[in-house]
Parts: C-alpha cells; sequence; structure tokens
C-alpha cells in the first residue's frame, strides 16, 4: 500500500515537473517577478540597508513571492482533470505530490532570491551556509502553508488577494521565528535557543502537513 | 425544552462580577492602583472569546462529519460572537494600557495575538461570504476555521516567547510586579473565576439569541 502510494505521488510531482518544464510558464514568470521585485527594491533603497532592514525585506519579499509561486497551482488543474486524479490517485496522495513539488520549487525560488539580494542589496550575512539553510527551511515553511491556503481560495473560486488575507495572519508565527533564526546568522553571536526554534518550526511545518493530509480530502468532495 | 437556568446563572455571575469587581479590596500594586479592577473585564473577554472560537471548532469538526446546515451555522456565528468579545478585550485592553504603560498599544506579544485572531477571523468572514454554494461554503469555511484555529493556538503560545512582554508573566522588566498569571491574589481570584464563567456564559447566550433569530428567518423565506 505505501509503495504504490509513493509511487501515485512521484507520478504526479513529475507530471507538475514536465507541465512546468513544457509550458515554461509559471516558472519564468516568477523568475521575471523576482528579478524585477528586487530590482526594483534596490533602486528604492539607493544604498545598502542595515541589517536588520535588510533581513526584514527579505522575509516580506519571500512572502509574496510564495504567494505568487503557489497559488497557481490548484487553479491550474480544471475540474475534469481534478476528477480524474481524485479517482486514480485519492485526495491525500493528490495534496502530498502538490505540497512536495511546491516545496522543491519555493526552495529553488528562495535560493535564487538569495542570490539576487546577494548582489543587489549587499551581504551582510556573516554565517553564510547557516543561512542558506535557514532560507531553504523558510522556503519550506511558507510553501507548506501557503499551498493549503491555495486550495482553499482555489475552491473557493478566489483569487491570490484571498490567500494574502488568509495567509498574512496565519504565517505571522513562521516568520517571526524565521526572522529571529535568520538574525543569528549576521552577527557571530551564538543564541543558544537557535536548535529548539528550528525545532519548533520543524514542528509547526509537521503539523501542517498532517492538517493538509486530513482536511484536503472533505474540501475537494463533491 | 428550553433551559433557561444558565441564563440565570450567567446574570447573577456578571451581577456579582459587576458589584464586588467594583467593591472588594484589591491589593495596591506598583502603578496599576485601582485599574487592577480591569482584570474582571478585560481578560474574562480573552477568556470568553477563546471559548467561543473552540465551541466554532467543536462545530465545524461536527459538520465535516455529518453536513448538516446548522452545524455550518453554529461554528459562524460563535466565531462572530467571539470577534465581538475579542474587539471588547481589545478596547478595554487599550483603556487598560493607556493608563498603566502609557500608550494604547505597545506592541506587546498578547495585543499582537488578539490583533492577528481579529485578522484570521475577520478573513474568515471574508471566505465564508464569497461563496453562494450552501454546500460548498460550509465546507470550506470548516476546514478554514479548522486549520486557523491549530495555528493560531500554538501561535498564542510562541510568540509570548518572541516578544518581549509588559503583561504579568511576560520576559520584559517593565512587567507588574507580582502579579503574575499564577499567583493571582486570592480575593481576587474569588471574583476572576466567575467573571470568566459569567462573561462566557453571556458570549453563548447572545450567540444562540442570534442563531434562533437566523433560524426563524430560514424558515420564513426558505431557500
Amino acid at each position: 500500500m505505501a509503495r504504490t502510494q509513493i509511487n501515485h505521488i512521484w507520478a504526479l510531482v513529475k507530471k507538475d515537473f514536465l507541465l512546468e518544464i513544457r509550458q515554461q510558464y509559471t516558472f519564468y514568470g516568477i523568475l521575471l517577478y523576482i528579478a524585477s521585485t528586487i530590482f526594483v527594491l534596490y533602486l528604492a533603497m539607493g544604498q545598502e540597508p542595515e541589517d536588520k532592514v535588510w533581513n526584514a525585506l527579505f522575509w516580506m519579499i519571500q512572502l509574496f513571492i510564495c504567494i505568487n509561486a503557489v497559488s497557481k497551482s490548484f487553479l491550474a488543474e480544471s475540474k475534469g482533470r481534478m476528477l480524474y486524479f481524485y479517482t486514480i490517485a485519492g485526495a491525500r496522495d493528490f495534496v502530498l505530490a502538490k505540497l512536495l513539488f511546491n516545496v522543491l520549487l519555493m526552495v529553488i525560488m528562495s535560493l535564487v532570491s538569495l542570490i539576487l539580494f546577494q548582489l543587489l542589496l549587499g551581504n551582510p550575512v556573516h554565517n553564510p551556509l547557516k543561512f542558506v539553510g535557514i532560507v531553504c527551511l523558510g522556503g519550506c515553511s511558507l510553501s507548506l502553508v501557503f499551498t493549503f491556503l491555495a486550495a482553499i481560495a482555489a475552491r473557493a473560486q478566489q483569487n491570490a488577494a484571498l490567500m494574502a488575507i488568509m495567509g498574512f495572519p496565519l504565517i505571522i508565527p513562521q516568520v517571526l521565528l524565521l526572522m529571529r533564526i535568520a538574525n543569528t546568522a549576521f552577527s557571530d553571536v551564538i543564541q543558544s535557543d537557535l536548535l529548539k526554534i528550528v525545532l519548533m518550526l520543524v514542528g509547526l511545518d509537521i503539523m501542517v502537513i498532517a492538517l493538509a493530509v486530513i482536511l484536503f480530502p472533505f474540501l475537494w468532495k463533491d | 425544552m428550553r433551559q433557561y437556568w444558565w441564563k440565570i446563572l450567567c446574570i447573577l455571575l456578571l451581577l456579582y462580577t459587576f458589584i464586588a469587581g467594583f467593591l472588594i479590596d484589591v491589593p495596591d500594586i506598583g502603578n496599576l492602583n485601582q485599574t487592577i479592577r480591569n482584570l474582571f473585564f478585560h481578560v474574562p473577554m480573552w477568556f470568553s472569546q477563546l471559548v467561543l472560537i473552540t465551541v466554532s471548532l467543536v462545530y465545524s469538526i461536527l459538520y465535516l462529519r455529518d453536513p448538516k446546515p446548522k452545524y455550518d451555522l453554529y461554528a459562524w456565528q460563535f466565531t462572530q460572537t467571539g470577534t465581538v468579545l475579542g474587539c471588547l478585550g481589545l478596547l478595554t485592553g487599550m483603556i487598560w494600557a493607556n493608563y498603566t504603560w502609557g500608550t494604547p498599544w505597545n506592541n506587546d506579544p498578547k495585543q499582537l495575538g488578539v490583533a492577528i485572531a481579529l485578522l484570521i477571523y475577520l478573513a474568515y468572514f471574508v471566505l465564508r461570504n464569497s461563496m453562494t454554494d450552501l454546500d460548498k461554503r460550509g465546507r470550506v469555511a470548516a476546514v478554514y476555521n479548522i486549520f486557523a484555529y491549530f495555528i493560531y493556538i500554538p501561535m498564542i503560545l510562541i510568540l509570548p516567547r518572541l516578544v518581549e512582554s509588559l503583561h504579568p508573566g511576560g520576559k520584559g522588566v517593565e512587567g507588574n510586579p507580582g502579579l503574575n498569571g499564577g499567583d493571582l491574589d486570592p480575593t481576587m481570584r474569588t471574583v476572576f473565576w466567575p467573571a470568566v464563567v459569567g462573561w462566557s456564559l453571556l458570549g453563548v447566550w447572545m450567540t444562540t439569541l442570534y442563531l434562533r433569530w437566523k433560524i426563524l428567518e430560514e424558515k420564513k423565506h426558505p431557500l
């Protein structure tokens, strides 16, 4: 049983990747979105921002990138195709595949935006390896929450605006935790509760996955 | 059979809260002076908001298990009353903060927590009203309600660890000395807990009244 499930999820993720590669619409769209947002930010700032401002801007930009990257993931599927996936793979496999795909997509996008930030807005990061790790973790956390909200918004036939309304209050704990641990990468000060915060974030992520798996079948039942 | 003993209990408890709350001897702590009496109004409103959104969560789960329109209506209405009590709690808290901490808004984690709760539940109303199909509306709203609740509760546990707090039991140095969440003065405790129950019952009462009105209206104008 577990084996077929993994096969299903793998097939669905592969399908999303193939679509992405063939259509090349979302991927390049988001890349361009990242590039232009950070470029506008660079022009608006005029100079290299302070560490704290850099950190805050970085995570805010991540939020908007995540909304744009993830919001289409359920709207792109037509109703007939939804029904098809539902019958051959089941709702749980489907949502797990979407979560996995969006996590991968968002991690790539986060890393791209990190590189652009470094190029255009200076590099206040003292501990690059640690910060890359935090960015990957952040990309995962953000995309998990927003994937599920995208499913809700798609079901309500709403646009990305509703996703932002629903998502911003719900994402606050993750963003605050991320900013807190990201701050540790800006100086050589050792923060003692770093591991605790990382574990808290991972715990939140696991909870979001569990909620998505439990609640998604209800959302898509017709 | 309509039960009314708890409504009488609610009135008695709230009368007791108002009379005793203004008359009993309160401990004199730092710059709080007599404003400490606000504890009987401000804090219980929070508690009852939490109670009401928890009840709403239960109805949302019930709706997903057995989609009766009644459950959806209940879940929606309980969050609505919860939000009203949340606003009242915020207002009373802001008045209190204005006199003891200097400004109505101090970026205190508990203030942030309630602001987030208001945003979450206002988004819930927007989401629910954006759909017209009754069955779908019920299901999507219930799913969001459950999801939001399980993110909100960890959040109010995590936030105080991250942001400096002026509230008792918080990390801030300027927190009220002597008054910790744990060691509430015994005389105040005799008013505080009845006040919590009283305000919660008032919230439930308001909700049931509104629900009865809604159900009657639906009977009169069936869809």
